[in-house]
């Protein structure tokens, strides 16, 4: 059974999801991994600042 | 005696133009039905061989890694969550009717794991549609 952590599960969703995003919604090569790329980090540095949110709520 | 100028435009648009003459040719929803059916069929159809590869080694992961985790493949539509997870669940199209076949993927979600699996199952689902639908585009000519 794979068991990843809860962050590196964020980000293999982060990238995945991504390249599909990135393929899907934008029409020529380098747009493509500019949208993917910030998908990607709008994925990832959401989670991270949702998770300081509720670490401080939860204090 | 006056040369004869080739433009650029000219020169690019005639192969892309034969290309996609060729690819408009045959059922116009089969990039879409193949493209839910096997993750990034649909853009191989058109011959669009990057953008599918890529497409196919993500939802294709996404899918193994939330079986790995031991997500749960929604079988039946108990209450509303379940029908939206089933609905999830359908859009991987084969990779479900297989895996449930098989008997793979957990009937009960017991550890925390378990639960991202499962999303992970839900949203491979729901990105295999996006696929499919850009494959439609593509065939269309509503995408280049």
């Amino acid at each position: 059974m794979f068991k990843p952590s809860h962050f590196a599960a964020v980000v293999l969703f982060a990238l995945f999801a991504s390249v599909v995003f990135g393929i899907t919604q934008r029409e020529t090569p380098r747009r493509m991994i500019r949208y993917g790329i910030y998908c990607f980090v709008l994925f990832v540095g959401s989670a991270i600042v949702l998770s300081w949110v509720m670490f401080l709520i939860a204090r | 005696m006056a040369s004869i100028r080739y433009s650029q435009k000219g020169m690019a648009t005639e192969p892309n133009a034969a290309a996609k003459k060729d690819s408009q040719q045959g059922f116009l929803y089969l990039p879409l039905i193949a493209g839910w059916l096997v993750p990034g069929a649909g853009h191989f159809l058109l011959h669009k061989w990057g953008r599918g590869a890529l497409l196919a080694a993500s939802i294709l992961s996404m899918f193994v890694l939330g079986l790995a985790m031991q997500g749960k493949l929604y079988g039946g539509a108990h209450d509303v969550l379940d029908m939206l997870g089933l609905a999830g669940d359908l859009g991987n199209g084969l990779l479900y009717f297989v895996s449930r076949f098989l008997g793979l993927g957990a009937d009960q979600v017991m550890v925390t794991t378990a639960d991202y699996g499962t999303r992970f199952i839900v949203v491979s689902g729901l990105l295999n549609v996006i696929a499919a639908v850009d494959a439609h585009n593509l065939r269309t000519g509503r995408k280049s």
